[in-house]
């Protein structure tokens, strides 16, 4: 149950899963910008299919992936339906104050076909790498804004260490929930206010007991010679394989049909 | 009359899911009114489950408990007024002190239950005595007390309650040997005071023949053997082969019972190794 | 050949939020403690919580510096702060509570963490990764996420962190005190089988006597001071003295000194199970 809370990798051996998480987070960028390019229903039956495609390959159940759609389906439904009124020209269907336009279904059509898209492609980054890779590859892909001094190195060892100690943080509520229930904290009742009030109870011990394990973890980091980014190396080296250089190509063809279906064939009424 | 009635009692963690795992399977005991119990098993044992099934901080998936006769999930709306009954202290007690003041903590299990101020304040007063914390200790803050002290103060949280049954999940854990044998004739002398149940879950088998009159031994999530503590500590052989380590001089008195040598068995102190011992010696006339 | 020398360690604690409070009128944390491990030595270090041993543990690799006196890590003065990389690279600290030391959320990337601030090779850490792993028997989980692991195995991917950065010697501060009996059996079977395998120096703290019994050497602490110090037995046998400063003898000890001042005529106190066994089937036979 606790996994949940815990990113949403799904362990598997597929080609997606092996290839390298620069690349992923890279083409992942890409993909978001072409999604929003496409403006006419050939374009858009390209990163369909596309999209599709990864999904399948990712080897993830189908139903997960159903499942990150189902948080959002309330939201895309609601902007579809305002986008259907929301179009010029000549009206196909009218009722009272509202005009359908050809228009107006071609808006709602891009907009949910589009953010069901942004979905399916975004989770399958995050169903298919795991959270440490994740933090890596930011990490390595951030690197040139040292330049600019962002602290690139910190701020992957901070995202590391909260990975490591969110699962044990959420164990610890739990138990310092049961401890305060068995001297009577009711927290099961009451209106808003009594609710919030009971969790003070749970609240300090959890802090303190983070303090004291930052604590802790910082003399355990000294310790073990840690001073920074600097002169620090890495035992896991990414290095591009052939399949990195093959899915590259795959992008680039993408991108080429998608371009091409924008010039040449007709665009939508919008 | 019986205090604790529990009845086929199960429990199964993520029901439907790949996690899917029994914890407690079957378990059926009695316990009298002013026991002192052990309980005992390697970790993931179930003992935990167990006992927060006992004042239903966990809803079994089957079985009843009966806390003085009545089902303790007859009426769930009810289920507070059982975690006040049967108190239950966790293992490591002290990472759950919040209050401003060590009095103040000690004060919140009463305070939930609506006890009067001046009732509150007696009950306090009655718990730190009990676990010998000193008065002017009351008004400090509770993480300013030393490791030993704030354990302290955090059973004298549950034993304000005032509870018919008290638990204690591995009390001594943590603590190094004074800590742990001041802390244990604590318990112990409430336990003779109150003539209350008191049902101490531990690894320690040294703790456990010290203190309890009864052990329950769980093993896989089963009970696999509830008896009169020399009598479950008799039957070394099936301890160790659950895994559980007997005291060291039970282990010495049973090999040289083994080498033909007239020992009782379940021998678990060593006061009273030395006493057998020498008995024997002075009954041969070589004392 | 002297691994650790402490000479005459004294450590005020000075509390930052007393002004007032010069450094001669802070309390002693540590007193005149004087010792010294040889190398491939195993060393248990035992007395109550609070008599100053993890202050000590702290001193051996430059997390403290002394007040008073001198400890010297491998002929290096700990005192001086531009040796305090080195000093941990060759004394490497176990702590307390294996939830808290360890970084990443994998076991082995955990592993890695050392000898990547060493700034090692990449190939050369993996090989090291695995060594550390394969010497606590925990390479079969070098992929779990340390949150799934029990007590004694945290505790074990905790010891393969330091080993990975190849110590000379390893302290570890009451390693077993948060553990089942049997994480604790596991962490001391493989302190041992360091010791004894690699050679590897070993600095145990503890306030469990059983884990201090095969030990080359014990040292016993109390109120910042050292009480005594010899071998396991030499200690052991100072009963009247462990216990007026309510210190625990191993069971079977206290028992053969019971027995003997009870007139019953036995020689030696023993250690071990099976020895004190022996002695008294043939005591009582």
């Amino acid at each position: 149950m606790r996994d949940i809370a815990f990113g949403q990798y799904y362990p598997s051996n597929s080609i997606l899963h092996r290839l390298d998480p620069r690349g992923k987070i890279l083409m992942l960028i890409v993909f978001l910008v072409l999604v929003f390019c496409t403006n006419n229903y050939y374009s858009l039956a390209v990163v369909i299919f596309a999209v599709v495609a990864v999904v399948l390959l990712s080897k993830v159940p189908v139903r997960l992936y159903f499942k990150s759609l189902k948080m959002i389906l309330f939201i895309v439904l609601i902007t579809s339906f305002l986008n259907l009124f929301y179009g010029t020209g000549e009206p196909i269907f009218e009722f009272w104050v509202f005009k359908i336009t050809l228009a107006g279904i071609n808006n709602a059509v891009f907009v949910s076909v589009r953010i069901f898209c942004l979905i399916l492609i975004s989770s399958t980054l995050t169903f298919t790498t795991s959270p440490t890779d994740l933090t890596d590859a930011l990490e390595r892909l951030m690197k040139p804004l040292t330049i600019f001094h962002v602290k690139v190195h910190e701020i992957a060892m901070m995202m590391t260490i909260a990975l490591r100690f969110v699962p044990l943080l959420l164990e610890e509520t739990d138990k310092i929930m049961s401890a305060q229930k068995a001297r009577g904290a009711d927290m099961e009742s009451g209106n808003l206010v009594h609710r919030i009030k009971a969790l003070v109870p749970v609240l300090i011990p959890l802090f303190v007991s983070a303090f004291r394990r930052a604590y802790e973890l910082a003399v355990a980091m000294e310790c073990r010679c840690y001073q920074g980014g600097e002169g620090r190396t890495r035992m896991k080296t990414l290095h591009l394989h052939k399949r990195d250089y093959v899915s590259v190509a795959i992008i680039i063809l993408i991108i080429s049909g998608v371009v091409l279906c924008n010039v040449f064939l007709p665009q939508v009424v919008r | 009359m019986s205090t604790i009635i529990v009845e086929n009692l199960s429990c199964t963690y993520g029901i439907k899911t790949p996690f899917e795992r029994k914890a407690v399977k079957d378990v059926s005991f009695e316990i009298q009114s002013g026991d002192f119990i052990g309980l005992i098993g390697h970790t993931g044992s179930g003992k935990s489950t167990l006992v927060q099934m006992l004042n239903g901080l966990i809803k079994p998936t089957s079985g009843k408990v009966f806390i003085d006769g009545t089902d303790i999930w007859a009426n769930p709306k009810e289920i507070r007024k059982f975690r006040f009954k049967v108190g239950l202290v966790f293992q490591y007690p002290e990472y759950q002190l919040f209050e401003e003041t060590v009095e103040k903590d000690i004060a919140f299990g009463p305070s939930n239950m609506g006890l009067s101020e001046q009732e509150i304040k007696e009950r306090v007063l009655y718990a730190a005595k009990f676990v010998g914390l000193s008065y002017d200790l009351l008004k400090k803050s509770p993480f300013d007390l030393s490791g030993g002290e704030k354990r302290r103060a955090a059973i004298a949280g549950v034993i304000a309650m005032d509870p018919d049954v008290l638990i204690l999940d591995e009390p001594t854990a943590g603590l190094d040997p004074v800590g742990r044998n001041v802390l244990l004739s604590q318990i112990s002398q409430y336990q003779k005071t109150r003539k209350n149940t008191v049902i101490l879950v531990s690894h320690s088998m040294e703790d456990v023949a010290r203190v309890t009159n009864k052990v329950l031994v769980m093993n896989k999530g089963e009970l696999a053997m509830f008896d009169k503590t020399e009598k479950v500590f008799a039957r070394s052989d099936e301890l160790t082969n659950i895994g559980l380590r007997i005291p060291q001089v039970t282990r010495v008195t049973d090999a040289l019972r083994k080498h033909g040598i007239n020992l009782p068995s379940g021998i678990l102190t060593v006061d009273k190794a030395v006493y057998e011992i020498t008995e024997l010696l002075k009954k041969e006339g070589r004392l | 050949m002297e691994f650790i020398t402490a000479q005459n360690l004294v450590f005020r604690y000075i509390d930052e939020d007393d002004e007032q409070l010069n450094i001669n009128q802070a309390k002693k944390v540590l007193d005149d403690v004087s010792f010294t491990v040889k190398k491939g030595e195993f060393v248990a270090l035992l007395g109550h919580n609070g008599c100053g041993k993890s202050t000590v543990a702290k001193h051996l690799n430059a997390m403290l510096l002394p007040t008073g006196g001198k400890v010297y890590i491998d002929s290096i003065d700990t005192s001086n702060e531009t040796e305090d990389f080195e000093v941990r690279r060759k004394v490497g600290l176990v702590l307390q509570n294996p939830d808290n030391q360890l970084v990443a959320s994998i076991v082995e990337e955990d592993v890695a963490f050392g000898p990547e601030n060493l700034g090692i090779e990449p190939k050369e850490i993996r090989k090291r990764v695995d060594n550390a792993l394969k010497a606590v028997d925990m390479y079969d989980y070098k992929n779990q996420p340390p949150h799934k692991l029990s007590g004694g195995q945290k505790q074990r991917v905790a010891i393969a962190g330091i080993i990975a950065m190849e110590p000379s010697c390893i302290v570890l501060d009451e390693p077993t005190a948060m553990l089942d009996p049997k994480g604790r059996e596991e962490v001391i079977r493989t302190i041992k089988k360091l010791n004894r395998e690699q050679g590897i120096t070993i600095v145990l703290i503890t306030h469990y006597m059983e884990e201090a019994i095969d030990a080359d050497k014990v040292i016993v602490m109390d109120d910042g001071k050292v009480l005594t110090q010899g071998t396991p037995k030499e200690v052991f046998s100072q009963v009247e003295l462990l216990k007026r400063h309510r210190l625990d003898v191993p069971q079977v000890t206290e028992l053969c000194y019971l027995l003997r001042s009870c007139g019953v005529e036995i020689d030696t106190l023993c250690l071990h199970t099976d020895e004190c066994i022996e002695k008294l089937v043939e005591v009582l036979k």
